[in-house]
């Protein structure tokens, strides 16, 4: 189901759980905001995974824990550094993309 | 959102088996819970141990005999290459949909925060040293160990 709530001052459309459903209406503040909300700092190397990210939802990749460590971006034991709690879904939240629906 | 948010906060996962379907049950379910914020360590003993041999993980196996899920009659099942042809065709399937090999899988364990654990009983029964475990392999400890780490709100015991 969709809803709206009010993200860095604008009304976003997301799902039950939080994350954007019109990818359109994602923007860096956007992302600085469900950071904040995740107690995450982004830094850098933070928008460079989120960047990564963006670019295999384009590109239709299915997510998951393997192809993250493959991305040449960043290994796994940095991007649980990045994202502490739950990376994957922390991370796709921010970046505005749909929780991948992988069990790896 | 914080660590503790749900009500799992930790799984303690005892693999005792080494057929490949029990070692990938026992990995898929530590590997998600690191991916759901849930802290998980990893316990192996007897069978389970083979998972984490260096020289045993890479060629472990499905069980084609006493496996009614496999849909081969017991007789068949035994012949020699049965087992071999029947994991090939497991591990090609599994790659497709992108479940790693056994090392590459402990990798990727370790790497997310899930912290392994040997058995000690297991270990001197079957003549085992530290060494000879992948390498990612924290300590081998007793089952009072075990008992110990598991302590505390919201831990889960799984015993596979």
């Amino acid at each position: 189901m969709s809803q709206t709530r009010m993200i860095a001052g604008k009304e976003i459309k997301v799902n039950d759980e939080g994350y954007l459903t019109d990818y359109n209406q994602w923007d860096k503040q956007v992302a600085e905001t469900l950071a904040n909300e995740a107690r995450i700092e982004l830094t850098p190397k933070h928008w460079q995974v989120l960047e990564w990210l963006q670019e295999q939802q384009r590109k239709e990749v299915a997510l998951n824990i393997r192809k993250v460590g493959a991305s040449g971006v960043v290994d796994i034991k940095e991007f649980y550094s990045l994202f502490p709690v739950g990376p994957l879904k922390t991370a796709t939240k921010i970046a505005g993309i749909p929780k991948p629906a992988s069990c790896i | 959102m914080s660590e503790f948010n749900g009500e799992i906060r930790k799984m303690m996962i005892i693999l005792s088996k080494a057929t490949l379907d029990n070692v990938y049950a026992a990995f898929i379910l530590a590997n998600g819970a690191r991916a759901e914020g849930i802290e998980a360590e990893m316990f192996f003993t007897f069978f389970g141990l083979e998972a984490i041999q260096t020289k045993k993980l890479e060629h472990l196996h499905v069980a084609t005999v006493g496996n009614p899920a496999m849909h081969i009659p017991t007789l068949l099942g035994g012949i020699p290459g049965m087992e071999s042809l029947a994991t090939t065709m497991m591990k090609k399937e599994m790659d497709k949909i992108d479940i790693p090999p056994v090392h590459e899988f402990l990798d990727i364990l370790s790497a997310s925060g899930v912290r392994l654990w040997a058995c000690k009983l297991a270990m001197d029964m079957f003549h085992l040293k530290k060494e000879d475990l992948y390498e990612g392999v924290e300590k081998v400890i007793t089952v009072g160990d075990f008992y110990e780490r598991a302590k505390g709100l919201g831990t889960h015991i799984l015993f596979i």
